[in-house]
């Protein structure tokens, strides 16, 4: 009785290694290039614009993975980078008043604007955005644009009714106007109402400012809260707010898509408009690839996922992308009166001079706006 | 011996004084020191600047939002312990042991989810068009505006605090001395004179933990007074975040804080002694 061919512990064990390597090498051989790590890149961002709708192509295409920060107002943001160590974050969106003073913190790298369509940009200002520019030299990158001035549930409040400010005292809207919980674009709106429209909402005299907090405290009656993005999105969602002050499409637009009677108007005495831009952040030890990321979000694909954003709609920059936009998704172009010739096309409004481009206080400090700010909820 | 014997007594007592140490003396020094630090391109600096203390305590609103604040967390308290107390009276006397042990453990399944969650869960409940005024309207009532007033923020806070309260009043109660209540009974006492004679004086330390219990989480609470108060007007929590958004403000956050703190240890020191007094 021998045991030559009884399938011993060892034997078996032998067998099992050389089959599982038999099996995986293939898999390690073909797959290692696919399988390398993806490059991280940490970004600075506003919520949503690194979700999947946004960044899982070219995080496909360029085998990288999206780490966001996100944030809520600027001041936030540039907290983020005080608060982290150089080399934390590569990319950073923001708000064109925000850039302007990561430019002058020297915190990002300048761009060669020959490495973008800057002659496709809808309008010329777009081309030398105040805040993206230092010294004739470009340092952030436009990429997408919105609107603010009267929401409203159309239920309640008629097109016509929003074109004016002055809705917002509508007796019929007592206790339902709501305010996103921001003193600029608030303060801005009424500013508007109250003229300020030849140096802008925001460059306004110490006389001027003080009738603004006067027509400001007159609206108190009338208001029902004050909110962050989520209360304004379920009080405007239930018609617990009737009309919002300080917001415009990049709320209503996401309710609209799903079918909630609310839009958004800019009103005869103008509107306000948030106007975003990526950089990459100096310290950045992936600026190659950052920078095709730039090239990628101001492409007319780009564009056309930044119209589309789930988190919150924008308007394309480029003629490129809104010829895609109106191509491949003509029902949000039309939504959003990106098409041309449409006598709301945002474009137009920009051009008939009805818009004024968001800014910080230019003749008082932010805290004097903020100190009002808290005051006026207070009232 | 004695030195054994303190030795003993202080490993036991370690746990307690270690955690106080990292989770409570620490921060609240910190806080303390970062009252007078100072801000500067969005970066806390380090000062002894007395600037963040007279900023705020020299601002109306800061005054407005500290009363309403104190009245929003008394009434959250006296509300919510009214309430609880006939809920915790029965689970404590009338049901029977294992009830009430079923009772606690579902008053304990709110706090597995979200406290955010369960306070926007009330929009839809609490909207004009909302499932209360749907059913107030069955009856020929309302609509009543619920949402972002005073009443919602109660609502929140009740969220928060009710089930807290009746377990804390429930412990208490059951812990009496029954022969008290009998003896009181006995002695012809009706059922409110043995109530305010007997129960509440014997379930006096539980009673007065869960009232400050909910003021102290009232009084710190934001989503509350935010989402269902409409922030109208803000309350002190309120107040720390529009501070801290506002260019980072951390150093005034840190003075409505420690005003905070003051306010409610006083509180909860005044409580506790009033719980522990001797009835002369």
């Amino acid at each position: 009785m021998t045991n030559h061919n009884k399938f011993t512990r060892r034997k078996f064990i032998k067998a099992s290694g050389v089959a599982a390597s038999a099996v995986a090498a293939p898999m390690i051989i073909t797959s290692s290039k696919a399988l390398a790590a993806p490059t991280e890149i940490n970004m600075l961002g506003w919520y949503g614009t690194a979700e999947p709708d946004m960044v899982a192509e070219f995080e496909a295409a360029e085998n990288v993975k999206f780490v966001p920060k996100y944030y809520a107002g600027g001041d936030n943001m540039l907290a983020a980078l005080a608060q982290n160590p150089p080399g934390t974050f590569d990319l950073i969106h923001t708000d064109a008043e925000y850039a302007r003073l990561l430019i002058e913190s020297d915190l990002v790298d300048e761009l060669d604007p020959s490495d973008y369509p800057m002659d496709d940009l809808m309008h010329e200002d777009f081309m030398q955005f105040p805040g993206h520019w230092n010294d004739g030299k470009l340092y952030s990158l436009i990429t997408r644009y919105g609107h603010l001035g009267v929401s409203y549930n159309k239920d309640a409040v008629t097109r016509e009714e929003a074109m004016s400010y002055n809705v917002f005292w509508d007796e019929k809207l007592k206790g339902k106007v709501g305010h996103f919980d921001w003193h600029l674009p608030s303060l801005g709106e009424i500013s508007l109402l109250n003229g300020n429209t030849a140096s802008g909402p925001f460059d306004i005299s110490e006389e001027a400012w003080k009738a603004v907090q006067e027509k400001t405290l007159s609206l108190k009656p009338q208001v029902g809260g004050y909110f962050d993005f989520g209360g304004t999105f379920a009080g405007l969602k239930n018609a617990e707010m009737l009309a919002m002050v300080g917001i415009g499409d990049w709320v209503t637009g996401i309710l609209e898509r799903d079918g909630a009677p609310v839009s958004s108007v800019v009103p005869e005495e103008g509107g306000i408009q948030w106007t975003e831009s990526y950089s990459i952040v100096s310290s950045s030890t992936k600026k190659d690839i950052v920078k095709k990321y730039l090239e990628y979000t101001i492409s007319a694909a780009g564009q056309v996922k930044s119209a589309q954003m789930l988190g919150y709609p924008g308007f394309a920059v480029t003629n490129a992308g809104r010829a895609m936009l109106n191509e491949v998704d003509p029902k949000e172009a039309k939504r959003t009166n990106q098409v041309d010739g449409d006598p709301n096309d945002p474009v137009a409004l920009i051009k008939a001079g009805r818009i004024h481009y968001r800014d910080i206080p230019k003749q008082q400090s932010l805290e004097d706006w903020n100190d009002f700010w808290s005051e006026y909820k207070n009232a | 011996m004695k030195n054994k014997l303190d030795l003993y007594a202080l490993t036991w007592r370690m746990p307690v004084i270690v955690w106080q140490l990292l989770f409570f003396v620490g921060p609240l020094l910190f806080m303390i020191a970062m009252s007078f630090f100072l801000v500067k391109n969005y970066r806390m600096e380090e000062a002894f600047e007395m600037k963040n203390w007279i900023k705020m305590t020299s601002r109306g609103y800061f005054w407005d939002a500290y009363l309403y604040t104190v009245f929003l967390a008394s009434l959250s308290t006296v509300v919510t312990s009214l309430l609880a107390f006939p809920a915790a009276y029965g689970l404590a006397f009338k049901v029977s042991e294992s009830t009430r042990r079923w009772a606690i453990f579902l008053l304990i399944i709110p706090f597995f989810t979200s406290y955010l969650v369960r306070t926007f869960s009330w929009y839809v409940i609490l909207a004009e068009s909302g499932v209360a005024n749907a059913m107030l309207a069955y009856i020929g009532l309302g609509p009543f505006k619920m949402l972002n007033t005073i009443f919602g923020s109660i609502v929140g806070y009740l969220t928060l605090t009710f089930p807290l309260v009746i377990i804390l009043q429930t412990l208490s109660l059951s812990n009496i001395d029954r022969s008290l209540i009998e003896a009181a009974q006995n002695l012809g006492a009706g059922r409110l004179k043995t109530l305010w004679s007997v129960t509440i004086p014997s379930a006096k330390v539980g009673l007065i933990i869960g009232a400050v219990f909910c003021f102290i989480l009232s009084f710190g609470d934001f989503v509350a007074p935010y989402y269902l108060g409409g922030s109208k007007p803000p309350t002190l929590p309120i107040l720390i975040i529009d501070t801290t958004k506002a260019g980072q403000q951390w150093p005034r956050a840190a003075v409505v804080a420690v005003v905070m703190m003051l306010t409610l240890m006083t509180v909860a020191y005044t409580a506790i002694s009033l719980a522990y007094r001797k009835r002369r």
